[in-house]
């Protein structure tokens, strides 16, 4: 269930080129938040809340993880926030990813703020003993971040378009040499997306969608998407963000 | 417990907040953080005649202090609101208004007639001054022949009352307002949002899709205050107040202004709990400035003792 809660910032650190992970206290959201979930963020001095992906829980400690891009005027002043102070924040919005039951070997597709959404993933299906296969793309050495925490669940490629370091190109061009697996979740650009669910026609695959949101919670059709079959239409906000790679039109 | 009712044509109102059209869908999605039957109405999503799809994404861009929309009334359609919404709100003890469009007279009156054999709409809101579809929608909201026949045209076939929506994109607000009331209105809706533009710079193209938008939100608040005082000194129906409404204090000045109650539209987005919040503080809100109901507010604004 969305609630209304108050976070307390725990940690603020820079761990990547205008990229800024954040790790907030709260019991209710780290109780209830399942991977590829958003907390949806009220900025001081703006109208609207910035839907953001939740990275990581840690049960213990109550806390969630949350990475993002100083890329506009919300997420700088998101990214001024100091430790200790707090944020209103509704949450955990969304559907979030499902783990198939049956499924032994996992490939992740993540590309820039992609990436944070499928590291909670991963996280979980690896303490599920799932074999996790990572792909994660960046521009450059510098917005690269989480190398060695995905490392952890398994293999793991790092591709950046410049190739100033680990593989040089895109995501896509390396989803082929990593062997067989049995689905795939992906989060990233729109253009990455949709390069990556045409390579992968014929596999089960689940990706997670970004879009301009204003309530957050399915009631205002800012966030819409039409289904594949264009008879119909998605929310993002509630309906997804995640979707079966099948099911709408990118 | 200070009397916050108002009575106005075919709503009897527990306290005079409401949602605005469009920005609290049809009640599901912010039924999980207050009980509705706390509101004094709620103003659904715009209804067509046939279900819309709306513009292409991105509908939406923040702005100063507000923020610019453009969904295009998607909805799906006046039939499956009546089949699939409506009974939902039914549940809850609060007075349900339909906010209708169309791209002609004929929509109009097909989506007002449908209402009208709706057990538990208790009040058209008549939408003409979307500024967002192609088509319909503002025409008949920025010139008052085309406004007045639109109103007699529901009017005819609406047991219901009907409150016309009106634009702010128009050089006399007055005129529009003066039109619809002579062609029958029960009340006037005011005001909806102003058109405007924002252009990404690393694209230097416009954020939305649809170029321009809807601008809603505080940055507004103060042209809506002085339209519905303008158009209070005109007219003798009533006015449900809108544009920016963020706390009760904001109510109070509306009301001030001349209107008779007030819906709350973007404020929602931020806080889904905003018109549950206003309802509480209303009352803090008056006495402060001396005031011991909401009549007790109108009675004054009418007396125009201040303003």
């Amino acid at each position: 269930m969305i609630r209304r809660e108050t976070v307390m910032i725990k940690n603020s650190l820079d761990i990547a080129a205008d990229t800024v992970e954040m790790t907030l206290h709260n019991s209710y959201l780290s109780k209830n938040a399942i991977p590829g979930q958003f907390l949806h963020i009220l900025v001081e001095g703006h109208t609207l809340r910035r839907p953001i992906s939740i990275a990581d829980v840690n049960n213990e400690e109550e806390t969630i993880t949350i990475i993002f891009k100083k890329l506009g005027s919300g997420t700088k002043c998101l990214s001024a926030y100091e430790i200790g102070m707090t944020l209103d924040v509704l949450g955990p919005n969304g559907n979030g990813f499902l783990l198939e039951s049956k499924d032994s070997t996992l490939l992740l597709v993540g590309g820039g703020v992609g990436v944070p959404p499928l590291h909670y993933l991963g996280k979980k299906a690896s303490e599920k003993g799932v074999e996790v296969v990572s792909i994660l793309g960046f521009q450059n050495k510098e917005s690269v971040f989480y190398e060695e925490k995905f490392k952890q669940f398994g293999k793991t490629i790092v591709v950046t378009n410049d190739g100033s370091y680990g593989e040089r190109g895109y995501v896509t061009d390396f989803v082929q040499t990593i062997g067989p697996f049995d689905s795939y979740y992906s989060c990233g650009p729109a253009p990455m997306l949709h390069a990556l669910t045409k390579k992968l026609e014929g596999h089960r695959g689940y990706i997670s969608l970004e879009e301009r949101m204003t309530c957050g919670i399915g009631a205002c059709f800012a966030c819409v998407i039409p289904t594949s079959d264009q008879l119909s239409y998605r929310k993002i906000c509630a309906d997804g963000p995640v979707f079966s790679a099948k099911e709408v039109v990118l | 417990m200070m009397d916050l009712s108002v009575q106005l044509p075919g709503l009897q109102l527990k306290n005079p907040i409401m949602p605005a059209s469009g920005c609290f869908g049809f009640g599901k999605e912010y039924s999980q953080f207050y009980d509705l039957s706390k509101l004094g109405a709620i103003i659904m999503k715009a209804a067509t005649g046939e279900e819309r799809y709306g513009n292409e994404t991105p509908r939406v861009a923040e702005t100063p202090s507000g923020m610019l929309n453009a969904i295009g009334l998607q909805n799906p359609g006046v039939q499956k609101i009546i089949e699939n919404e409506v009974p939902f709100l039914a549940n809850y003890d609060t007075s349900i208004i339909a906010n209708i469009s169309g791209s002609s007279i004929e929509e109009y009156q097909f989506v007002a007639s449908s209402f009208n054999q709706t057990a538990d709409v208790h009040a058209i809101e008549l939408n003409i001054s979307c500024p967002n579809v192609k088509e319909g929608g503002i025409q008949f909201g920025t010139d008052p022949l085309m406004a007045a026949r639109v109103t007699e045209i529901v009017k005819s076939v609406s047991d219901l009352p009907v409150y016309v929506k009106l634009s702010p994109n128009v050089s006399n607000i007055k005129t529009i307002a003066k039109a619809v009331e002579s062609a029958g209105a029960d009340g006037l809706s005011m005001i909806n949002t102003l058109t405007g533009m924002q252009i990404h710079l690393p694209t230097k193209m416009p954020v939305l899709a649809n170029q321009t938008g809807g601008l809603s939100g505080p940055a507004i608040k103060p042209i809506a205050i002085r339209m519905i005082y303008e158009v209070k000194q005109q007219i003798s129906i009533p006015i449900i107040g809108m544009g920016g409404i963020s706390n009760a204090e904001d109510v109070l000045e509306f009301l001030l202004a001349g209107a008779d109650a007030v819906a709350v539209g973007t404020a929602n987005f931020q806080n889904p709990f905003i018109c549950s919040e206003i309802i509480d503080d209303l009352p803090t809100v008056l006495q402060k400035y001396g005031f011991s109901s909401v009549q007790d507010v109108a009675s004054f604004a009418k007396r125009g003792v201040t303003i």
